[in-house]
């Protein structure tokens, strides 16, 4: 029981501090802080650099989350729904790019886009992250559609629905709470990830994390402390809201 | 697109009959094919493809040699780099299994809701970025990080002690990054423990601590060995280490951008990657991967 304590706390005392010394006024990481202020935060979001890879961050990861969330829920739909040899072998294959060390899959991913000259891009990037973050869609989905009645669907299709009505009419809203947290999921899978854009972004154009990256060679600057603060509350973020989607969820079907 | 069905079609009347069950059905699997292909062409060009690059580039070296897998089995350096990358793994796995059991023992058996919170706080390092959580341990450990500043002032040290770059404190890096793995796969497993089996052991005369190591622990030998098989095969492709104790990923990142040696580099990641594999068609017969991220989605 203590043990267990003493691990939650490990567990949760390096966040909470790095959070706390965001917010410090002094000139290096001191703990607990002598006064307060928000000046890496005035950093962070004041210098044109750092606003810039806030910027190419959201964009990769905002065309990551439509990629794997339209790929990722067509794909479940077929594997929950249909009943056709070698299911399990797709499922597994889909899952694939989980169990692969990401440092092999961005390795790779750098060979190929090189050859194309296609390294620096945001959509190069998208695309890696996409590799990555269908999976995790797949798994949401599939999950949220076994739980979902298929009835529902069949009726409005009895009633002279077409496919695609029933699918949007029906089915999507319905589904809608898992999808939107597979969406939110895949979105900080991409935000969150370091190799693929350290091997793909060119000067000009880095994320967060690799910028983070970049810096931490150098120094432990306090800015990256305001960073990773903020990427943090991204988390947190994400986490929230699709708790409170599962409790709705659960309420539903209760 | 949208039409509604409106009161001509009224409830019950089927749309219009099939010509056959067979062609429905035929007509029903194409749809589900036409439904996986983008997934399956994304992998299949993003992800099979620059795989196959990599074990083509590992073998092909203006003709095809097994120079680069010589190197890394003959170059003492590099040896020295995967039997370290194997030692720290190893490590890292036992001090996670250590943590992690109690931890997860301790979730799986309070009452739902505590578990809930806690949960919370085993989750959400687990799903913030490495990079923050690895400047965070720089932070409390570097030279003139905060553990440092406790120290000195407490007068239990002169000068700063180098905590951050050596085994130390990779081992307490790494440790701390795949922790969430070994408890979420731990506790998937103790979960599905029925409680009254240890209610029976009770009640035939069996102490906590008898009924906790012949009923409940055996019955979670399935969580331990999925769990210290996850944590060890991602400790092998973890990306960290200090410049004395370099991990094959780091070598890896490192002949790539730096020494430009593609062909060694992408040795080195075939033998990850076979490593790895092996590693999860023994974890995947334990557990199901997919366990740990049910619920929590």
């Amino acid at each position: 029981m203590a043990l267990a304590g003493a691990v939650l706390l490990f567990l949760i005392a390096p966040v909470v501090i790095i959070i706390i010394v965001s917010f410090s006024g002094a000139d290096y990481l001191k703990f607990p802080p002598p006064f307060l202020s928000l000046r890496w935060y005035e950093r962070f979001f004041g210098v044109p650099s750092w606003r810039q890879s806030i910027i190419v961050s959201t964009q990769v990861a905002g065309l990551t989350m439509v990629l794997a969330t339209v790929l990722g829920l067509l794909a479940s739909l077929a594997l929950v729904r249909g009943r056709f040899r070698g299911k399990g072998a797709i499922y597994a294959f889909l899952l694939s790019p989980m169990i692969v060390p990401t440092i092999i899959t961005a390795i790779g991913l750098y060979f190929f886009f090189v050859r194309l000259k296609a390294t620096g891009s945001i959509v190069a990037m998208a695309l890696g992250h996409t590799v990555l973050a269908l999976p995790v869609v797949v798994i949401i989905m599939a999950a949220t559609l076994q739980g979902f009645d298929i009835r529902f669907e069949q009726a409005a299709l009895s009633l002279g629905a077409s496919r695609f009505t029933a699918l949007r009419r029906i089915t999507l809203p319905l589904i809608f709470p898992g999808l939107l947290s597979a969406a939110l999921f895949a979105f900080l899978t991409s935000f969150d990830e370091l190799l693929i854009p350290l091997f793909l972004s060119g000067v000009e154009v880095q994320t967060l994390t690799v910028r983070v990256w970049n810096s931490l060679v150098l120094e432990v600057d306090p800015t990256i402390a305001a960073v990773s603060s903020f990427l943090i509350g991204v988390t947190t973020a994400v986490l929230g809201v699709s708790a409170l989607l599962r409790g709705r969820r659960e309420a539903a079907r209760a | 697109m949208s039409a509604a069905p409106d009161g001509s079609v009224s409830a019950g009347v089927m749309p219009a009959p099939e010509p056959s069950l067979a062609s429905a059905e035929r007509r029903e699997s194409w749809r589900h094919f036409l439904a996986l292909l983008p997934a399956l062409l994304l992998l299949a060009a993003l992800f099979v493809y620059p795989l196959l690059g990599i074990v083509n580039r590992s073998v092909y070296k203006a003709g095809y040699t097994l120079e680069s897998y010589r190197q890394i089995f003959r170059v003492p350096v590099y040896l020295h780099v995967l039997g370290g990358t194997f030692k720290i793994s190893a490590l890292v796995t036992l001090v996670c299994l250590a943590l992690g059991y109690p931890l997860a023992y301790v979730l799986a058996t309070c009452r739902p809701r505590t578990a809930r919170l806690l949960m919370i706080i085993v989750v959400l390092p687990f799903f913030t970025s490495i990079i923050v959580r690895t400047y965070a341990w720089m932070v409390l450990l570097g030279r003139n990080g905060i553990v440092n500043q406790y120290l000195t002032a407490l007068g239990l040290t002169d000068k700063p002690l180098g905590l951050l770059y050596n085994q130390g404190g990779v081992l307490i890096g790494m440790a701390y990054v795949l922790l969430p793995y070994m408890v979420l796969t731990i506790y998937s497993v103790m979960l599905g423990i029925d409680p009254s089996l240890i209610r029976a052991a009770h009640s035939l005369g069996a102490s906590r601590l008898q009924a906790f190591r012949r009923v409940f622990l055996p019955l979670s030998l399935p969580g331990i060995a999925g769990g210290t098989l996850l944590v060890f095969i991602l400790s092998l492709g973890f990306f960290m280490g200090g410049p004395g104790d370099m991990m094959i990923a780091m070598l890896i990142e490192r002949e790539v951008e730096i020494t430009l040696n593609w062909s060694f580099a992408s040795a080195l990641a075939v033998v990850l990657l076979a490593l790895t594999l092996v590693g999860f068609l023994g974890y995947n017969r334990i557990v199901r991967l997919e366990r740990i991220f049910e619920g929590r989605a």
